[in-house]
């Protein structure tokens, strides 16, 4: 049994949560005392009916004021496979707690009221899940029932998506008419909507092929950890040195030739171990040990590759940034630390290309600066390389995280378009 | 090893739980692992002995002590540690009560659970940790749901649920200033089931009491207590004999027990994927004050 990790955008208006609800309920991974506490919950406040959304929004500011502010991760199984949802939220202001729960999503759900057709917000959450590179989208046409599972009105709103879909870099977009509310099409195939010959949205998810989406060709092995038993008793470990780390790519092998960077440097595997087992192969996202032929001075933030395949050791940098910071805009001359795979360095931006308007697309040329949630293509100079390929190639390698030095927070992200 | 690349549900989560491991052992100077004896605490352990293999766990592990264990999981403890040579650390909530740093409560639910969080601050503090391996798992509790894996915590402990610091991919920020202190939690993405899938398939020992035995219990509020010296019982509480076992490892007096005939790990897991009710729901206590009873504690310095 694999793992799927997926991410829902949307909001409490669409049946985000009745449709989170209703999976967790039909696959039994809501249990009675949580629906207990939640229906007891909803009494108390006057709702009617059982308020889905409290099962996910935890926080006490959530439930105070109805809406998603932090992402949730909620779990589920099929015979088939495990789920992971991140649960985010939709609304604007949390846009950097949305990019959170999407960078490690193997598919987002989008979901459109299907009596409102596509919004600012559905239009938003499909640029910043095609940012993030999710590889799969469903944009799920919920409340069917409502519009009388009408085919015309879902045909209508696909269409329209589409169209947007083209400013968009989708790779692979599906579209499921459904109820959250009565389970038409989320686990079961609905007889009220015969025109539809797709899968349900569960049937879906359950056999989607997701491990074609990791690369295995290119050979990326940040160093993470140095280990070197000290005090050993056992004579055979004095001169063991593992270099510990997780693929970020590609398969490795023993007997591999592989080329250390930044030193050029070529050697062999000599053994991979897992957990101390020695194992005839590694690829993404397994956490390995290689030992290699010659010692060569390696150490965390160095980067193992094929000698005929490597990143580029980049201090130039070009990406689209999220800054996620209230306290401090970025603008040209920002200074701040980068965390690339296993490396930090520090970095300079060096010029902002324009800000893009997440609800139109539209790019503002004139912009000076990013505020909170903003997104724009920038340019930075770092102060050491760091071993990178466009996030488009490999989200792992392509990807960064921005920290403030003074208050250590963790204010932006970037995902690499070009490194040199 | 298969040959198209898929790994199994337990193989990814344990390499995600390896890099989390090797990622503080890295970033940080002092580091230490909560160890309670519980499952997942052992689970816990059995990865950082994995994760830095052929040599030796690189942080001492601590147990916050209530003086309210149960023995058996005490005496479990101490041999854990013994066997994998590491430096195990106990604070004692009884001596933060004896030095006036907390005070013990009282009432007919007394528990020494809230001030735990005394005592585990004051030992961070004292010991100069600045990462905290915890085995919660998000799927445990609605407030741990939205936790990151590096949770930053405050001079005073205190976690912000509202002001999280973003984390994405596997990429974890380890910077903070000094007094402050990160919360690691390795296990985030693992279900109770997945807990007790792996500790079948690494064949991993756990106390006596997760297995059905025979106990005198008496029932409080619906929850099953072991019948112990640290609570007083009231008349309609009268104790009985019965076959139970325990599904959470925590204080006698807040830890209830579930009746079961399951002494297997895989007996253990029929009854687990059967459950209709929560671990924390069917056993803990603690959590039933109220409905944000978690997120509270945690804003304090829970763990």
């Amino acid at each position: 049994m694999d793992i799927l990790r997926f991410a829902t955008a949307g909001s409490v208006d669409d049946g985000k949560s009745t449709l989170i609800g209703r999976l967790l309920f039909d696959s039994k991974a809501i249990f009675e005392d949580q629906l207990a506490s939640v229906e007891r919950t909803s009494r108390d406040r006057g709702e009617e009916g059982t308020n889905l959304a409290l099962l996910t929004d935890g926080l006490r500011a959530e439930r105070e004021q109805g809406i998603t502010i932090d992402v949730a991760y909620r779990y589920f199984a099929t015979p088939r496979r495990k789920f992971i949802i991140a649960d985010t939220p939709g609304h604007i202001q949390y846009t950097r707690n949305m990019v959170t729960g999407a960078s490690t999503a193997d598919l987002a759900i989008i979901l459109v009221d299907a009596r409102n057709g596509l919004t600012e917000q559905s239009r938003r959450h499909a640029f910043l899940t095609t940012l993030l590179r999710v590889p799969h989208l469903v944009l799920a046409v919920n409340k069917m029932d409502l519009v009388g599972y009408d085919q015309q009105v879902f045909e209508e709103i696909c269409e329209e998506f589409s169209k947007f879909a083209t400013k968009l870099e989708v790779q692979d977009l599906t579209f499921i008419p459904i109820s959250a509310l009565n389970g038409d099409n989320v686990v079961d195939r609905s007889a009220n909507m015969p025109w539809y010959d797709g899968p349900s949205l569960l049937h879906h998810l359950e056999h989607l092929h997701i491990a074609s989406d990791r690369n295995l060709i290119d050979v990326r092995f940040p160093v993470q950890y140095v280990i070197r038993p000290h005090a050993s008793s056992d004579p055979e470990l004095h001169d063991y040195r593992g270099y510990a780390g997780q693929v970020a790519g590609g398969v490795l092998k023993p007997g591999d030739e592989v080329l250390h960077m930044p030193s050029g440097f070529s050697t062999r595997i000599k053994k991979i171990e897992l957990a101390g087992k020695e194992v005839e192969e590694a690829f993404p996202p397994m956490s390995v040990t290689l030992l290699l032929d010659d010692d060569v001075d390696i150490s965390r933030g160095d980067l193992i590759c094929r000698p005929n395949n490597r990143p580029a050791a980049a201090q130039d940098i070009e990406g689209m940034v999220c800054w996620m910071s209230a306290d401090r805009p970025l603008a040209p001359r920002s200074r701040l630390v980068v965390k690339h795979t296993t490396r930090t360095v520090k970095a300079i931006v060096t010029d902002l290309h324009y800000r893009i308007d997440v609800n139109t697309l539209h790019r503002d040329e004139t912009a000076t600066q990013l505020g909170l949630n903003e997104i724009g293509r920038v340019r930075m100079r770092l102060t050491q390389p760091v071993f990178a390929d466009p996030y488009s190639r490999n989200r792992l390698t392509g990807g960064m995280i921005l920290i403030d030095e003074a208050s250590n927070t963790t204010v932006g992200t970037v995902m690499i378009t070009d490194a040199r | 090893m298969r040959s198209d690349y898929l790994l199994s549900q337990l193989d990814v989560l344990e390499s995600e739980s390896i890099h989390i491991m090797r990622e503080v052992a890295a970033e940080f100077e002092r580091p230490a692992l909560l160890f309670s004896g519980g499952k997942d605490s052992i689970v816990m352990l059995a990865l950082a002995e994995k994760a830095f293999r052929p040599a030796n766990i690189p942080f001492p592990v601590m147990h916050i002590d209530t003086g309210h264990n149960f023995p058996e999981v005490i005496d479990f403890r101490d041999r854990r540690a013994a066997e994998l040579g590491v430096r195990l650390i106990v604070a004692s909530v009884q001596e933060s009560i004896d030095s006036g740093r907390a005070v013990e409560e009282t009432g007919r639910w007394v528990s020494r659970n809230r001030l735990q969080t005394v005592t585990l601050l004051d030992a961070i503090e004292e010991q100069r940790f600045d990462a905290l391996f915890g085995g919660a798992r998000r799927d445990e509790e609605k407030a741990r749901a939205k936790e990151r894996v590096f949770s930053f915590r405050d001079e005073f402990g205190q976690w912000d649920p509202k002001n999280q610091r973003p984390e994405l991919w596997n990429l974890y920020n380890a910077r903070i200033k000094r007094g402050e202190h990160i919360r690691v939690f390795p296990l985030s993405n693992w279900t109770e089931l997945d807990i007790w899938d792996y500790i079948e398939r690494e064949n991993l020992e756990i106390p006596s009491i997760y297995y059905a035995h025979e106990r005198l219990v008496f029932e409080r509020d619906g929850i099953l207590l072991a019948d112990n010296e640290y609570l007083t019982r009231t008349e309609d509480e009268q104790p009985f004999m019965a076959t139970v076992r325990y599904r959470t490892v925590g204080d006698m007096t807040i830890t209830g027990a579930v009746v079961s005939g399951a002494t297997t790990v895989a007996e253990v897991i029929t009854e687990v994927a059967a459950t209709r009710i929560t671990e924390r729901g069917a056993t803990r206590a603690d959590d039933r004050t109220s409905e944000a009873a978690m997120e509270d504690r945690k804003r304090e310095g829970y763990f």
